[in-house]
């Protein structure tokens, strides 16, 4: 049950989205801009950056509707499992790995952030502009997924309803919502 | 130093929004909506949420900033600002406000703490679904904000001054006019 009159049929975010559409508006700017606008990064990288964080932050939706973006993308989702669970032995390039180690840091703490990191990032060929867009893209799902589980919301398990999402996400991005009809709930979980 | 190179006359996160003005728009439009825009919660409440989630993440620029604007907008009572940060059950705030900086600070650590029996008891002080959801997003965008700014090592001065200031400031215009003003400059410099 979420903790506030959330529409009903709308999962994760998409409910809180609905909520209040005024702050739903920059918040799918924020992330159209870092996941799905032209970048260095490939979108699929940074799709697993974002998964890689909401995993570590156990926030089921973000973690399974990003993780079905980054799959779609990339056509794997051998590799988003793979980056879940351990990033410094999935198939991922070098320069990846080390995005990732930051990006792990920042969930926790910005301030854990090393310039050894840093540097290490860098003799893999990162820029400025990647570095500051994975420390960003972390930032931001610490506030997604404290949104997201914050305000309870229904959060399925349906793998095909991810699926559909990642898709969607893959190929419009966030500026309009992946859902567009209610998603019909299971009949109530006592 | 920064991990990056950020314009050295901007500290904190203004460093990072001019080293980025497409992400910089959205990030000030969330924080004008949710701190300035029209609320039944008072602007000084909801800044003195967004100090004690970034004070809570030890993060120096934002809950000074942040602390001061709250400052600015309740008659420049710095001492409630800093009762807050230490321990808000003894401050003298409205007990709705205290319920609602219980919420915030269970989303500061992860969003799965909030339990019904929190948000009954905002609830039970007259707290709306709005203002639920708002604290709720101001504690979970602070999450952001905060690494952010600790996470591309940006400059944090240690300078009372300069946060009341820039304080009264942000409290009188809002903080995308504010922002307009310095992204404007350095593109302007940058171009130069």
């Amino acid at each position: 049950m979420p903790h506030i009159q959330l529409p009903e049929g709308l999962p994760g975010i998409s409910a809180g989205f609905a909520f209040r559409p005024e702050t739903a508006a920059p918040m799918r700017q924020l992330a159209h801009i870092l996941l799905h606008e032209p970048s260095s990064l490939t979108p699929g990288e940074r799709e697993l950056i974002a998964t890689y964080v909401s995993s570590r932050n156990n926030c089921q939706f973000c973690q399974l509707s990003h993780g079905a973006a980054a799959a779609s993308h990339l056509g794997d989702s051998d590799v988003v499992k793979q980056v879940k669970s351990d990033p410094q032995s999935a198939p991922v390039s070098d320069k990846l790995k080390a995005l990732l180690v930051i990006a792990g840091k920042v969930q926790l703490d910005g301030k854990l952030v090393a310039t050894a990191d840093i540097e290490a990032a860098r003799r893999q060929g990162a820029t400025d502009l990647e570095i500051h867009d994975t420390v960003l893209i972390a930032s931001a799902f610490c506030m997604y997924n404290r949104y997201v589980d914050g305000l309870g919301t229904w959060q399925p398990t349906d793998p095909a309803m991810y699926a559909q999402m990642g898709q969607h996400l893959a190929k419009e991005g966030y500026r309009e919502s992946s859902i567009k009809r209610p998603v019909e709930q299971p009949a109530t979980v006592a | 130093m920064p991990h990056i190179p950020l314009p050295p006359d901007l500290p904190g996160i203004r460093g990072a929004m001019a080293f980025r003005p497409e992400t910089a728009r959205p990030l000030n439009a969330l924080v004008e909506i949710l701190l300035t825009g029209p609320s039944t919660l008072s602007r000084g409440e909801r800044e003195l949420i967004a100090t004690y989630v970034s004070s809570r993440n030890c993060t120096t620029y934002c809950h000074s900033i942040h602390g001061m604007i709250a400052a600015a907008h309740l008659n420049g009572d710095e001492a409630l600002v800093k009762q807050v940060k230490t321990d808000f059950t003894q401050a003298a705030i409205s007990p709705k406000l205290k319920t609602l900086l219980a919420i915030a600070g269970k989303v500061q650590q992860d969003g799965k703490l909030v339990t019904s029996s929190d948000v009954e008891a905002a609830r039970r002080l007259g707290a709306t679904d709005l203002e639920i959801h708002d604290t709720v997003l101001i504690a979970a965008a602070f999450c952001m904000y905060n690494r952010y700014v600790d996470g591309l090592g940006t400059d944090q001065p240690d300078d009372e001054a300069l946060y009341r200031e820039r304080g009264r400031r942000v409290a009188r215009d809002g903080y995308v006019t504010v922002s307009e003003e310095y992204l404007a400059a350095h593109a302007e410099a940058a171009h130069a």
